[in-house]
């Protein structure tokens, strides 16, 4: 597995340009899937919280140009000044358009621009700019466009590593086992299931982790529930992994752990035993927020 | 009686329609994805069936085709001359007129994909066939299931010509 990486001091600079220094080069990992839909945002907004959250320094690389959307899941959305492509133009410095997060103190939004198209970045360019993100940050995390195409190569350019998001449908399933042929050796995929329900699994009406790496045989670095949570901490722009408790958070603190090289409990179904008093409270209509 | 406990134990969900459907689908996905393999068996193909009569390697066709739930592979294989040993006096070659042979077969439900070539025979009148029956190899499980001939299409057997 991956060497742990040293974590940085606690006083953790505010700005972007005060991370510098000679460095190893940090890991850029791109998030994919293919098909659209499946969380590949949320994904990566959450690892991105998750891996800040252990101190390290996190640049999260919106690739999906013309449709923004990370900066939405973060809350960032008006803190977003320039993009990918003014920095890929030159028009602005790569610091100038690097957000601060509002919540971890060493997370950084790069945006995708909304009025622009995919086919507007150079391939190139966009792998010297990962390249230049990772001389600064300890992980660059790229959110891949769906589909295979222009997007989906400029997304992966610059990356060496690949985290596949796939939820437990049929169509995602094959997306994914296609986006892997295309990933190719390289990339080293690893697998995360989303969205999974362990009650319609437990039914046998929705594939199981198992039936779905018995196809896609990746190193299964996670599985997340699909939690109506999720939805609550998008809809405030707040990723659940800022939370210290609960199942949600505890599996991306979990998979945050196994990309940094931890030793982490291998991901396991057992997902949330729907108690009496979940029942009870379902019954009332006893939802927060 | 056994759909009973199918229901009792939780197997009849349509999680197991999604595995079939998904098993299937990326069957066909990767045969589309692996041209090397396909390459591969188009030369063992080519390599058995040569071996009772002498085919056009470079206008065999190897194509797959899905056919309702299962995966069909459609080879073309032109053949040139049929080898056939005459008593005495050594081998003979009859020349025919592209005589093509359609061999089709559909794989059972198994996990890898099953190839039989069936005999690329040319049916030409005077001619006797060689009866030859070739399966490929490879990760092939043992043939089976029903095959479609359509052999000996336009024959017109020009005269013998000896090697």
């Amino acid at each position: 597995m991956h060497v742990l990486r040293q974590t940085q001091d606690e006083n953790q600079p505010q700005d972007a340009a005060a991370i510098t220094g000679a460095r190893n080069l940090g890991r850029a990992i791109v998030i994919t899937s293919g098909k659209g839909g499946v969380g590949k945002t949320t994904t990566a907004a959450n690892l991105g919280t998750a891996l800040a959250q252990r101190g390290a320094r996190v640049a999260l690389v919106d690739a999906d140009v013309g449709l923004r959307n990370l900066d939405i899941v973060l809350g960032l959305e008006s803190r977003v000044k320039h993009h990918l492509l003014d920095v890929l133009d030159e028009t602005v410095t790569l610091d100038d358009a690097l957000v601060s997060d509002k919540h971890s103190d060493t997370l950084f939004l790069l945006a995708a621009a909304q009025t622009r198209e995919k086919d507007e970045v150079d391939t190139d360019k966009m792998r010297a700019l990962v390249q230049q993100l990772r001389e600064r940050f300890d992980y660059v995390l790229i959110d891949c466009p769906a589909g295979i195409e222009m997007g989906f190569k400029n997304a992966i350019a610059g990356a060496e590593e690949a985290i596949v998001v796939c939820t437990p449908e049929v169509s995602a399933v094959r997306d994914v086992d296609r986006v892997v042929g295309l990933l190719g050796n390289r990339f080293k995929p690893q697998l995360v299931i989303n969205r999974l329900r362990p009650q319609l699994v437990k039914k046998g009406k929705m594939l199981s982790v198992d039936d779905v790496n018995a196809i896609l045989r990746l190193p299964l670095l996670g599985v997340i529930a699909d939690e109506p949570e999720i939805i609550v901490t998008t809809n405030k722009g707040e990723p659940i992994a800022l939370r210290k408790d609960g199942q949600t958070a505890n599996a991306y603190h979990a998979i945050a752990a196994r990309i940094a090289g931890e030793d982490v409990a291998a991901p396991t179904v057992e997902l949330k035993k729907e108690s009496f008093l979940d029942k009870l409270g379902a019954f009332f209509g006893g939802r927060r927020s | 009686m056994i759909d009973f406990f199918k229901k009792l134990f939780g197997q009849s969900g349509s999680s197991a329609t999604a595995k079939e459907r998904l098993r299937l689908v990326l069957m066909t996905d990767h045969i589309a994805l692996a041209p090397d393999m396909i390459e591969q068996m188009k030369r063992d193909l080519v390599d058995v069936i040569s071996r009772y009569v002498e085919v056009d390697r470079e206008k065999v066709e190897v194509n797959f085709e899905q056919e309702d739930r299962a995966l069909a592979m459609l080879a073309n294989i032109p053949i040139v001359a049929v080898n056939r040993p005459k008593g005495g006096d050594g081998e003979k070659t009859e020349r025919t007129e592209q005589p093509e042979a359609v061999a089709k077969t559909e794989p059972p439900q198994e996990e890898t994909p099953v190839a039989t070539a069936s005999p690329a025979v040319a049916a030409a009148p005077n001619v006797a066939s060689p009866g030859a029956h070739a399966a490929t190899n490879g990760n092939m499980a043992p043939p089976k299931r029903r095959r479609r001939k359509k052999s000996g299409g336009a024959v017109n057997p020009k005269p013998a010509t000896a090697h």
